[in-house]
């Protein structure tokens, strides 16, 4: 029962989504220029955000799990942090770092000319922020999960440590690092509060797929729907799809 | 603590009898909306009148300042009733209204957002107008001098989604104007707009003259004649619904009174 209740809790909404969904005028407003333009800077955003997750929170996670430095304790607590804050205090935080009279961004500005803020790759900044913690705990719980004593006879067999890396621990972990990358893309795809904050909302550079329904809610609560129900159905394939081939392609 | 004990519970006894006299005013049928004017209450405004109870009240983000204000001045005038107000964009307050928020007055920047919410408000009344300005930062860095900066693509400039109320009159303004906006982004409220202006990260934005007043050292204004064009309504409406009628009335009689006048010109508002 109780795992029906959760089930329920989760589903129901989106079961009322569909319902509400003005069937008749989904094609038209699911292909306006809007929600193309909204939709593949989404695609795009949350795909390069995901990448530069993977570059920086594998041996993030790698670290967490397998380092013996001091202060890893609170090292550990400081990138969960992301998860626990307000999205849109994230990008009042990334203002105050990067923005134009930011920490790091007024140097940015007043070396190189460039301001972070509304351009796209403040948008990738802002969903990294948010989705990095989901890959980092992720990896990391799967590196804790495996065991190392198979790591340290690979190498007393005389494996190099790249070798061992590459052969033995990245396959075994493989299946987390996938699901921790899903998790993270879906978490940047519905990325809303720090791009807001941080990135601003401007058709086709900073305007992702949550800030259009977002929006649209304003206006026409109906196309807020429509998007909603399109970005729904995107990121199911997406987690679906990822979940299917990865997942499930190492563990065969 | 023994000459405290007795008063304490006198003030419970008092809200009591207040809301008693609330009920009873109520309950005096056609003309309760005047407060203590029933023919049932033999109340004296001195002596307490007819508004008691919990006041909610909607209103849009840009009366923040005057409608806290506005609120400390009712619940002094009326002791048995306890405000609360709730501030935000007046679109999603009034997509909240529409959806059974429960509430007993809703005050929206714009006569649109009022008509949105038609469903569930009895016929709105202008309290209050206010002025589109542009607001720079300190310094004015991007050297910004008239509305016609605005569609400079060099400078950073921000302005609300066409969707909101400050949106929709920017867009007014700058269309008389006949100029073609070159904004960095569209905000989603005033104050995100005006946020961005505070923390330097654009070198303009149009906001509402009331928020600029507001915002006091931390940003410059510039006033600019095409303004005119686009000065928005502030209705405010009781909802049908409401728990408390009486007390949302009488609030709406303070709004429209000398005393609320004053404070909402002091902000920067023009008289509704």
């Amino acid at each position: 029962m109780p795992a029906l209740a959760g089930a329920a809790l989760l589903i129901t909404p989106l079961a009322a989504l569909v319902a509400a969904a003005p069937w008749a005028d989904l094609p038209r407003l699911a292909t306006s220029p809007e929600v193309v333009q909204a939709l593949g800077l989404s695609l795009r955003t949350a795909t390069v955000a995901t990448a530069a997750c993977m570059l920086v929170g594998v041996p993030l996670g790698w670290v967490l799990a397998r380092g013996d430095l001091p202060g890893l304790g609170v090292l550990r607590a400081l990138v969960t942090v992301p998860l626990v804050l307000p999205p849109v205090v994230g990008g009042v935080a990334l203002l105050m770092l990067l923005g134009r009279r930011g920490l790091l961004g007024r140097h940015l500005d007043a070396w190189f000319g460039v301001t972070l803020p509304f351009t796209p790759a403040a948008v990738v900044v802002a969903q990294a922020f948010v989705a990095l913690p989901f890959l980092v705990v992720s990896v990391e719980g799967t590196l804790r999960a495996t065991d190392p004593a198979v790591e340290d006879a690979a190498a007393t067999l005389g494996a190099g440590r790249w070798y061992v890396v590459r052969r033995v621990t990245l396959p075994r972990v493989a299946p987390g690092i996938a699901a921790g990358a899903v998790l993270c893309f879906a978490r940047a795809l519905g990325e809303f509060g720090a791009t807001l904050t941080f990135a601003g909302s401007f058709p086709g550079t900073t305007r992702t797929m949550p800030l259009a329904i977002a929006l649209a809610l304003e206006r026409d609560p109906d196309a807020a729907v429509a998007l909603s129900l399109v970005l729904v159905a995107l990121s199911l394939a997406v987690l679906v799809a990822l979940r299917g081939r990865w997942v499930g392609g190492v563990r065969a | 603590m023994t000459r405290r004990g007795p008063r304490r519970r006198a003030i419970p006894a008092a809200l009591a009898a207040l809301l008693v006299l609330g009920v009873l005013g109520c309950a005096s049928g056609p003309g309760r909306a005047d407060g203590a004017s029933g023919p049932g209450t033999a109340t004296s405004p001195a002596a307490g009148d007819a508004v008691a109870g919990e006041l909610v009240v909607l209103a849009a983000a840009s009366l923040q300042g005057t409608f806290t204000e506005l609120a400390a001045v009712f619940e002094e005038a009326h002791p048995g009733v306890t405000v609360t107000l709730s501030f935000g964009g007046s679109s999603a307050l009034a997509r909240q209204l529409l959806a059974g928020a429960p509430a007993d007055l809703f005050a929206a920047a714009s006569a649109a957002t009022m008509a949105d919410a038609a469903e569930v408000t009895e016929d709105p009344v202008v309290f209050a107008r206010n002025t589109l300005e542009i607001a720079v930062p300190p310094g004015n860095p991007g050297a910004v001098s008239g509305l016609a900066d605005l569609a400079d693509p060099a400078r950073l400039i921000a302005l609300c989604a066409v969707e909101v109320p400050c949106g929709a009159a920017s867009a007014r303004v700058l269309e008389v104007a006949g100029l073609a906006p070159a904004p960095d982004t569209y905000e989603a409220d005033v104050t995100a707009t005006l946020t961005k202006v505070v923390l330097g990260e654009v070198d303009a934005a149009l906001v509402y003259r009331t928020d600029v007043l507001a915002a006091g050292d931390a940003v410059e204004s510039i006033p600019f004649p095409e303004a005119v064009a686009a000065v928005n309504d502030y209705p405010v409406a009781v909802l049908t619904d409401a728990p408390n009628p009486a007390a949302a009335r009488a609030f709406v009689a303070l709004l429209l009174g000398n005393e609320a006048r004053a404070v909402l010109v002091a902000a920067g508002f023009a008289g509704g």
